[in-house]
């Protein structure tokens, strides 16, 4: 049963057609990949898919909710994380999860419960009352991306989570991906590393408002030809 | 390229109210190179260029550019630099004809007089000349920002991050622009996180945590890895990696697209051991290769080695 079901997706901003006819559908517990060059129509595609934008046309449907008409409890259902919106630097990392829990309206106990398993399975418990702006770029990454699931969401949407992190820490947060993925969190990532996109158990890449590809890496690659999901990239742009 | 010293840094080091910033760093750019500082956010890379840009001055040490001090001679120097902050800081509103004049106003010429070392890139957006900046895509703002940039035919040109969030497509064809603009001999400094940028340079220094970690052609940076390395894969790469963690004659392994990238305590090790050891622990279509190591292979051993 897929968690995300999208289906002749259209979004006009006057006569300029940024999604043109999306129809895809995403798994539960997927971790799906979801490329395209800047100006492509990702961002506008995921604003709709997080209840933040009506479509103008098409069947979209996330976490079992209409987007034209249930879209509030779309964003009960969903976290997100991007790149430049984080946490709040002025506050300490614990303050940051109960703001975060409280907005999803969670019982103190269970912000509690979940901030210590969150800050225990990132091993940064004895940080807990720093300021988040005292902290590398790479935890806070990591730290953002705990309070995206602090309210077990069924989707988790990542906006270039990895962007500018050092190549470690890169590293880790994958693997703090896959981890969220095996508990039945859907992983919808956006990113500009291609090596990521090898990570992902499927990949869309998009062009002009069009889903010009969809499969597994390994698929993609025995399509078009090419050692790596980069080189798929470039055949798919460059035609 | 000649020989003569175009930036030089001795012994620089700049903090802010709570974090040092650069600690105690050196380097030459030669004249006509193309230089790039390569690190992650927060390794120090604007901080750096906005001490050589003389909008920030260090706490000690000394900074000069061709020859002119970054303190003392700003105002000469200002002259013969160019600059493309990270942040897209053209006006919005204005056209993007209005934004070049105004950008060769500033320094005294005209676009007509240096129109040839735009030409090639200008003349991509020119169709688009009286749009506002604002209302131009990511790549045209980018192509913008850089002829605003070299208007006024600095000596040096000084790029913060201009790949940043672009994509992979996008990225290659401004490294094509960057190596064109190389063959006009000015000198090109450029910063990225994106490992993979650093073969397009003819030197970079890897950035980390305020430190230059090494400084090299990347040639060189690859053949001083120091230890083989081996691609590994198999038909569950998660567990593999968990697996050749646990291999007790795993020094590192990091995950690379498809493959892992492995290498080993001890050279001598044949990959038929390793292959062995997995398919022990019930993996499938296991396959090994040795490879060379990119920069991003280079760069997590220094990060390794200067965490210990």
């Amino acid at each position: 049963m897929p968690i995300i079901e999208v289906e002749n997706l259209v979004k006009k901003f006057g006569s300029f057609i940024a999604n043109d006819h999306l129809t895809f559908s995403v798994e539960e517990g997927e971790i799906f990949g979801f490329l395209g060059a800047n100006g492509a129509g990702k961002t506008t595609a995921m604003k709709i898919l997080c209840g933040l934008s009506a479509p103008t046309s098409g069947k979209v449907n996330v976490a079992g909710f209409d987007v034209y008409r249930q879209s509030e409890m779309i964003k009960k259902r969903i976290g997100y994380m991007s790149q430049r919106f984080s946490l709040f630097e002025d506050l300490s990392v614990w303050e940051n999860f109960q703001f975060y829990g409280g907005i999803y309206g969670l019982p103190a106990a269970k912000i509690k419960q979940r901030t210590t398993e969150l800050l225990g399975r990132l091993g940064l418990e004895s940080e807990k009352n720093q300021l988040l702006g005292s902290l590398p770029l790479g935890w806070k990454q990591k730290l953002a991306f705990s309070v995206a699931i602090i309210h077990q969401p069924s989707i988790v949407f990542l906006d270039e989570p990895t962007g500018g992190v050092d190549p470690i820490t890169r590293r880790q947060f994958w693997e703090i991906i896959y981890e969220t993925a095996s508990q039945g969190i859907t992983v919808f990532v956006t990113t500009h590393y291609m090596d990521e996109a090898e990570y992902c158990q499927r990949v869309s890449i998009m062009t002009d408002g069009k889903i010009v590809a969809l499969d597994t890496p390994a698929n993609l690659k025995k399509q078009y030809n090419a050692a790596n999901i980069e080189e798929v990239f470039l055949k798919i742009a460059r035609s | 390229m000649s020989n003569s010293i175009s930036i030089q840094a001795n012994n620089i080091t700049k903090s802010y109210v709570e974090k040092l910033a650069l600690d105690d760093i050196s380097f030459g750019i030669k004249k006509g190179e193309l230089f790039g500082f390569i690190g992650p956010d927060g390794a120090g890379k604007t901080t750096l260029f906005r001490l050589i840009t003389t909008l920030l001055v260090p706490d000690s040490g000394t900074l000069s550019v061709e020859g002119l001090d970054t303190v003392k001679d700003y105002v000469q120097l200002r002259k013969i630099l160019g600059y493309m902050p990270g942040r897209f800081s053209l006006y919005q509103d204005l056209t993007v004809e209005e934004n070049l004049r105004f950008f060769a106003g500033i320094f005294k010429t005209t676009p007509e007089a240096n129109y040839d070392l735009v030409k090639d890139i200008y003349s991509q957006i020119e169709p688009f000349k009286n749009r506002k900046a604002g209302k131009l895509s990511g790549g045209m703002k980018q192509k913008l920002a850089l002829s605003c940039a070299l208007i006024h035919r600095p000596e040096v040109l000084i790029l913060d991050e201009p790949t940043t969030g672009v994509d992979a497509v996008s990225r290659i064809e401004f490294w094509e622009m960057l190596a064109k603009l190389r063959q006009s001999g000015i000198t090109i400094v450029v910063s990225t996180p994106y490992m993979d940028e650093a073969s397009r340079c003819d030197r970079v220094a890897l950035i980390q945590n305020g430190k230059i970690m090494s400084i090299d052609t990347p040639e060189s940076i690859r053949q001083n890895y120091g230890s083989k390395l081996w691609a590994v894969r198999a038909d569950d790469i998660y567990l593999l990696l968990r697996d050749l963690r646990q291999f007790k004659a795993t020094r590192t392994a990091f995950p690379f697209g498809e493959y892992i990238h492995l290498s080993l305590s001890d050279d001598s090790a044949k990959p038929a051991e390793i292959a062995l050891y997995m398919q022990g622990a019930g993996h499938s279509n296991v396959q090994i290769t040795q490879i060379e190591p990119s920069i991003e292979d280079c760069f997590m051993e220094m990060m390794g080695k200067s965490a210990s």
